[in-house]
């Protein structure tokens, strides 16, 4: 079951936007996410909006996806023109999922190509896949670079075969180095993603892990501390006591671990999640939504954002394609952001980044707070003065980044 | 066919105009669920009060509280004719409310009668309570006539418990009526010896008027009525008349009997039981024990024996809403007129905002006003541990009266007093150990013990009051599996070793936590509060250590350990607006809670704490 979608304002059939969305839009980077529901299985502790069976029907099978899909990224461009929106080249794409490599190479190909005749790609755009390292060849990687994809994310999670196995993945994990050899061989800049505080996960096991991802020499990792979300059959299994829930305590841990460990490798945190070896080495999809850009979310269950107006489709494939298939937007629901929770968002994804959030973002009553933040560890306090050359910012410390959320609510009205 | 008076027979016991002669005035002594109630519907068949069709079970008790609970609250009388041997009678049952907090009620509810029912579940025998205003009844000179009730139930003992009674109040057991409030068996055979062995009222019919009050109630429509037995002279309507300890002055708007419902007379005369309605609205005004006398022609001295209801217990009342401060104020001014023993001040306390200070007669009295506020007002309400009046002498021989633990003086104390009392116990006399282990770690002192029947036995202790109102009748109960039964009334104060143990949270004192406790429970109060509070208290950003202090010494310690995760790890797939909606509700969640320094605790958190002590309390009974 995938996450149930927020409650919002009903969407108009035909996708329209406000005027509004298209003020300052030159201001905003544009972003295409397109999401591919599928996987071979599904995970325990997966709670996206994915499925196994490859026949769902009603122009919702993986065969058909490519095609369902391209019916909504031609609703998007007609959409985007009819709002008088400025002609802006998509500056990233990313393909996520489910697992977008279950797809042939070819039509996660003939998707980037439907972007790129939609609204062209700009010079030294980032093109991302997710994928299974389970599910890509040589062949298939070298297929995918050369079609302009610049970037591939491998949901590693583990290098240890029982914390695999408790996360009820597939891959074995001595595939890795190879896979992100090929992935580099074809010119691919590489992403690891792990995942700590599996239950029955040891911080030895995490070590391994890290040495692991380390040993690759990758450029990019992201880390996160696993949820045991509603509805998963995890949570099951830890309603029934068969797994133990992640101790909060154990996870904070284990990200000090992992902080310490990628730092020395020279891996540098950019995102309270991710670690890149240089600036330049930073999902700049990911950057994008955490700076409040635009983008346009292809998919069932797609979530975009354009100019303050943020919408998610239809969560199942088929509803999606039928919707498509009528001619009607996909999307399920909407809200136009007020300017509080405008404030509320800009706070929330900014202070997530080690490019720190501007004071001058944040309300007069929040900024009397940061004085308190920086005595109890959490903000730097060089970086709140504006003592290092650059403005004033809130930049969490290392501490602050575990109680990212409490310094959210601290630093919000 | 019941010997109910003919209507020639019943000219000559016209209210007003009844010869004492002929009148009967009597209450019924019985414990909670011994069956009272039963007994008085049955009565009130049999004389042909009300018929089986208008019966409504219990009809005496007539709030709801009192019906569900099986107890009775407030008394009331009913005129009940009755012919014995060809001689018409008018018979005034007084009902009298059978709890401990009530003693002083109970007690004058006694003395507006001559006889007294004693009655005693044939399963269960007697209890303390009764045994408590058995001994108010002797005290009195009541005619008292022993039964035993329920005897159509399998368990019944009639003789065992016969012979306890005998033994209790004189007299051979079989004496003892035998009756079924139930199936009406051996009601007839009361109703006569009632009429045969209860003294006649005695009174000077040409003295000037005195009638004392034994109960007061509110009504929405009538305003208060007032419960009355005349001792000397009559009242009339429309007559002005004086209540003698406030000197004020009424006029009788309405005066009669209830036969069961109100029904004005032409008066009432010596020893008669009745209702008179002044118009006032507030108990207050008529209180209980007071005398009324005729204002053109006063008695010059009160029947006497008045006394101002003294509250016993105080706690804390807060609305678990804040916002419903303002209706808890006039739930509680309401409620005043109606309950002359209530009293109440506005405190306000860091952990639970605005509220007031509540004193009561008792905790049974706590817990009927607390339950009364919740459902007839629709209030939500969180009280503090119960505690006792404390009379604090400080060194410069002031003397400073504690009623809230968080006002205890902090400076040089001279002495500290606390309210005793004499406690009754029954039990079987295997738990006599258990009872007496109890008793000692409560810091009793045994009086006395007597066997009443070869396995039954009663104990009386000198108890510190707080003792009882902490715990000590779930502990009675659960030591004696169920079977003990305790009384307890007030018999002065004692010094004691008394300090006051604070409650601190990252040093900030936690005022809903402060309590007066013996120097050598000090210790165990402090350990109990702090590892509770730990389990309720969330994590925090820093670290909170909470503290339990005799002034400025620590005397135990627990620390919350600082919270290390706080974060959602990811914002996958752009799902911003949950992630942002999540956070709108932690920082409404935020929003409720109360803060202790810096320390942020969920209002549920003192709740919890508070709670674990009243539901304790609720299991009572």
């Amino acid at each position: 079951m995938a996450p149930a979608l927020p409650d919002g304002d009903p969407a108009p059939d035909d996708g329209a936007l406000p005027d509004s969305a298209t003020r300052d839009a030159a201001s905003r980077g544009f972003g295409i996410y397109l999401h591919v529901p599928f996987c071979t299985v599904r995970c325990g502790y997966c709670d996206f909006n994915t499925y196994t069976a490859s026949e769902l029907g009603g122009g919702a099978s993986q065969r058909a996806y490519a095609d369902t899909a391209l019916r909504e990224v031609e609703l998007a461009s007609r959409v985007l023109a009819d709002a008088g929106m400025p002609a802006r080249p998509v500056s990233t794409v990313f393909v996520g999922g489910g697992t977008p490599t279950v797809l042939p190479a070819d039509d996660l190909v003939r998707m980037l190509d439907g972007v790129r005749g939609a609204w062209g790609l700009a010079p030294g755009a980032e093109v991302t896949t997710e994928a299974n390292p389970d599910s890509v060849t040589p062949e298939s990687l070298a297929r995918l670079a050369d079609a302009g994809f610049t970037r591939v994310s491998f949901g590693m999670q583990s290098a240890v075969p029982h914390v695999l196995a408790t996360l009820e993945r597939t891959h074995d994990p001595r595939r890795i180095p190879a896979v992100v050899r090929w992935a580099q061989d074809a010119g691919l800049a590489v992403s690891l993603d792990l995942i700590y505080g599996t239950p029955g996960e040891s911080v030895d096991d995490w070590r391994a892990s890290l040495d692991a991802v380390l040993a690759t020499g990758v450029d990019h990792v992201s880390a996160y501390g696993l949820v045991v979300e509603q509805g998963t059959k995890m949570a099951a299994q830890v309603r029934r006591g068969d797994l133990p829930l992640p101790a909060e305590d154990d996870q904070a841990l284990k990200y000090e671990i992992a902080d310490a460990a990628l730092g020395a490798a020279g891996l540098h945190w950019y995102e309270v999640s991710n670690w890149a070896r240089t600036p330049e080495q930073a999902c700049r999809h990911n950057l994008a939504y955490w700076r409040g850009h635009d983008w346009w979310g292809i998919g069932p269950g797609a979530h975009s954002h354009v100019g303050g107006v943020r919408w998610w489709n239809v969560k199942h494939p088929r509803a999606y394609a039928a919707r498509l298939e009528a001619g009607l937007s996909p999307a399920a629901g909407r809200e136009t952001l007020d300017p509080q929770a405008v404030q509320l968002e800009r706070v929330l994804l900014g202070v997530r980044l080690s490019e720190g959030l501007p004071l001058d973002a944040v309300s007069p009553r929040a900024r009397h707070e940061v004085a308190g933040l920086v005595a109890d560890g959490l903000l730097d306090g060089r970086a709140a003065l504006g003592a290092d050359g650059a403005a004033a910012r809130a930049l969490l410390t290392l501490r602050g980044r575990l109680l990212a959320d409490a310094v959210v609510r601290t630093l919000t009205d | 066919m019941s010997p109910i008076p003919s209507a020639a027979q019943s000219s000559r016991i016209q209210p007003a105009a009844t010869p004492p002669e002929l009148l009967r005035n009597f209450c019924i002594i019985a414990h909670i669920d011994h069956g009272k109630s039963t007994l008085a519907d049955r009565m009130l068949q049999l004389t042909g009060v009300v018929d089986a069709r208008a019966m409504r079970a219990q009809y005496l008790d007539r709030m709801d509280i009192e019906r569900e609970r099986g107890i009775t609250i407030k008394s009331q009388a009913v005129r009940m004719p009755w012919e014995l041997d060809g001689t018409p009678y008018a018979l005034n049952m007084i009902d009298t409310p059978g709890h401990v907090d009530f003693t002083y009620e109970v007690s004058r509810s006694l003395a507006a009668c001559e006889g007294a029912v004693l009655l005693v579940d044939a399963a269960q025998g007697i209890e303390a309570q009764t045994l408590a205003n058995l001994y108010l009844a002797l005290e009195n000179d009541l005619q008292v006539i022993p039964v035993l009730n329920k005897i159509d139930l399998p368990a019944a003992q009639p003789e065992k418990y016969a012979e306890e009674l005998a033994k209790l109040i004189g007299g051979e057991p079989e004496d003892c009526l035998r009756v079924s409030g139930k199936t009406g068996e051996g009601v007839v055979e009361l109703l006569d010896t009632i009429v045969a062995t209860v003294p006649q009222p005695v009174g000077d019919p040409t003295a000037p008027a005195r009638a004392m009050i034994f109960d007061s109630v509110y009504d929405t429509y009538r305003g208060v009525v007032t419960y009355v037995r005349v001792v000397d002279g009559a009242l009339s309507p429309r007559e002005k008349i004086v209540m003698m300890s406030t000197r004020a002055t009424h006029e009788l708007l309405e005066i009669g009997v209830i036969s069961p419902e109100p029904l004005p007379t032409h008066g009432l005369g010596v020893g008669e039981v009745g209702y008179l309605i002044t118009g006032v609205k507030d108990v207050r005004q008529s209180r209980v024990g007071d005398t009324v006398t005729n204002a053109q022609k006063p008695a010059a001295e009160s029947l006497g024996a008045y006394r101002d209801p003294r509250p016993m217990v105080f706690s804390g009342l807060y609305p678990i809403d804040g916002s419903d401060y303002p209706i808890l104020r006039d739930a509680l001014d309401r409620l005043k007129l109606n309950d002359a023993a209530v009293v109440y001040e506005p405190e306000t306390s860091v952990a639970l905002g605005f509220g007031f200070r509540v004193g009561f007669l008792g905790l049974l009295h706590l817990e009927i006003v607390r339950e009364r506020l919740e459902r007839e007002f629709d209030l939500a309400l969180i009280s503090t541990a119960p505690n006792v009046v404390y009379e604090v002498t400080l060194e410069d021989k002031s003397v400073v009266t504690v009623t809230n633990p968080s006002e205890f003086p902090s400076g040089k104390i001279g002495e500290v007093r606390e309210p005793v009392v004499r406690a009754t116990i029954l039990c079987p006399s295997e738990f006599i150990g258990s009872v007496m282990e109890l008793c000692q770690t409560r810091r009793g002192d045994l009086l006395g013990m007597d066997y009443l029947s070869e396995d039954r036995v009663e104990m009386r202790y000198t108890l510190p009051l707080a003792e009882i109102v902490f715990d000590f009748f779930d502990q009675l109960k659960s030591k004696t599996r169920g079977y003990a039964s305790l009384d307890y009334e007030p018999t002065g104060e004692q010094v004691a070793d008394l300090v006051k143990v604070d409650i601190l949270l990252q040093g900030e004192q936690v005022d809903a936590f402060s309590a007066i406790v013996h120097k050598d429970k000090a210790y165990a109060y402090g350990v109990m509060m702090t590892a509770k509070l730990k389990e309720l208290i969330p994590r925090q950003q820093f670290e909170v250590p909470i503290q339990a202090a005799i002034g400025a010494r620590v005397i135990a310690r627990e620390t919350i350990r600082a919270i290390r995760k706080d974060v959602l790890a990811k914002c996958y797939g752009g799902d911003i607006s949950r992630k942002r909606k999540l956070l709108e509700k932690q920082k409404e969640g935020k929003k409720r809670m109360k803060t202790i320094g810096r320390v942020d605790v969920p209002q549920e958190a003192f709740i919890a704490a508070l709670s674990s002590d009243s539901e304790s309390k609720d299991k009572k009974k």
